[in-house]
């Protein structure tokens, strides 16, 4: 498990979040806001793959006829 | 945008250049253990990230969350447990901490750490995976032959072994760069272990009306005897998309992974391993994964209520049929009609005509489909 720190939201938000979480079944408003920000996060993230391997596979999906 | 993978990470396991020389003259001078080709499979799995984010088999502690929560230790949910099985004397002298090389074929095919050796109790794991201990439901037949101890730890994959279907299987990298490259930014993923049907046909292009595309993902890997072979369903799935589907949104590609037959949990499961091929949205169907009546026909879709966190949409699409009245493919949801103008799909009628040569009518297979079928001598498993 990666390192917690602590931020501040208004308390309008963090009722809402508290709402939110509990309709969508989440454990806690942390899990909730984590989930939500990994869902937004640039889709690349969490891929690691050079230039030189992306041209790798990009040759490979031309060979096959998939692109 | 194409989906994140599963735990934050796509894991990549596999060892390439000169780390990969000398990793391979180690494996020939440490402790070895053979293994079948099944677990082979769940090793690529691992390795090229499809089973992100596990980075080998199983720990005790994350088998056991995983069959009693059917998540992870840190609550990534997870719902079939992955793990490799031995027999105590193959692992005589060893310990944990201990590096062991995996072969398959006589040929060194990964490292393993050992992390844990632990004992199971298949009945229990039995109960729990397939909800079920009869020995007459693959899944469980499966696990009572497997060996009496695990072993835990992480790996690293050395060589894919020779596989006949490489122009065909594409890895969770892959699949996100092609999906990229299309400008796909929501993706519907179909699971298929059969030749497509007009049902199955509906069911996709039903997905499609509101996703860029579309990757149908046949499973390439152990099927139980009478599903159809796996080089049929990939030659019947290329004749349905050069007949009837746009050439620029749909990719077929075959999904190297065993198939268990644990109804719910492996929807679940299912979905998970599309998201880490970069789907946005999972196709749940009847019956998703089951056999036999082991489990409610629509017992899946009831699971995914408790993985609000999955990461993926499933879509639960019904059934789909051919109403005179309607004068097409609809569903309960869709048709107004009764049971005397519907004329259901039965995969039992269509495998019993396919299997004398005959072509099933086109409400419920394509011609084009079912001529490719009916070329192949035997198209089942043995």
């Amino acid at each position: 498990m990666s390192e917690k720190i602590k931020i501040e939201i208004s308390k309008e938000v963090y009722e809402k979040a508290v709402k939110l979480a509990e309709e969508a079944g989440f454990p806690s408003v942390e899990a909730l806001i984590e989930f939500l920000i990994e869902e937004a996060s640039e889709s690349t993230e969490g891929e690691e793959i050079s230039k030189e391997d992306e041209e790798k596979i990009k040759e490979r999906l031309r060979d096959l006829g998939y692109i | 945008m194409v989906n994140r993978p599963h735990g934050g990470r796509l894991v990549n396991r596999v060892v390439k250049g000169r780390r990969k020389e000398a990793l391979l003259e180690e494996a020939l001078e440490i402790p070895r253990i053979s293994i079948s080709y099944e677990r082979v499979i769940d090793l690529l799995d691992i390795a090229h990230g499809a089973f992100s984010p596990l980075e080998g088999f199983l720990v005790q502690e994350d088998y056991l969350h995983v069959l009693h929560d059917m998540r992870l230790h840190d609550d990534t949910p997870w719902t079939i447990p992955i793990i490799l099985d031995v027999d105590p004397d193959e692992i005589v002298g060893l310990k944990e901490g201990d590096d062991i090389a995996l072969f398959y074929d006589d040929k060194p095919i990964a490292l393993m750490k050992i992390e844990e050796v632990y004992g199971w109790d298949k009945k229990i794991h039995s109960q729990l995976v397939y909800k079920t201990t009869d020995v007459n439901h693959p899944g469980v037949a499966k696990t009572m032959e497997r060996k009496e101890l695990l072993i835990g730890g992480r790996i690293d994959l050395l060589n894919d072994p020779p596989n006949r279907f490489s122009d065909i299987v594409l890895w969770p990298i892959e699949t996100r760069v092609l999906f990229r490259e299309k400008g796909w930014r929501t993706i519907a993923a179909f699971q298929t272990r059969n030749v497509p049907h007009r049902g199955h046909e509906y069911v996709q292009k039903a997905a499609l009306t509101f996703t860029d595309g579309l990757l149908i993902h046949p499973l390439l890997g152990w099927k139980k005897k009478g599903d159809y072979k796996d080089e049929v369903i990939i030659r019947a799935y290329k004749a349905l998309i050069e007949h009837y589907y746009p050439k620029n949104v749909v990719v077929l590609t075959g999904l190297m992974m065993n198939m268990h037959y644990a109804g719910p949990r492996e929807a679940i499961h299912h979905a998970i391993v599309r998201k880490n091929f970069g789907a946005t949205h999972f196709i749940v169907g009847r019956d998703h994964a089951g056999v036999g009546n082991y489990y409610g026909p629509y017992e899946a879709w009831e699971l995914f209520n408790e993985f609000p966190d999955l990461g993926i949409t499933p879509l639960f699409i019904r059934e789909a049929f051919y109403c005179r009245k309607c004068g097409g493919m609809v569903t309960e949801k869709t048709c107004p009609h009764t049971d005397q103008d519907r004329l259901k799909i039965s995969g039992t009628r269509i495998r019993a005509m396919l299997r004398k040569g005959e072509i099933p009518p086109e409400h419920m297979m394509r011609p084009e489909v079912a001529k490719v079928i009916i070329e192949f001598e035997n198209p089942f498993v043995e």
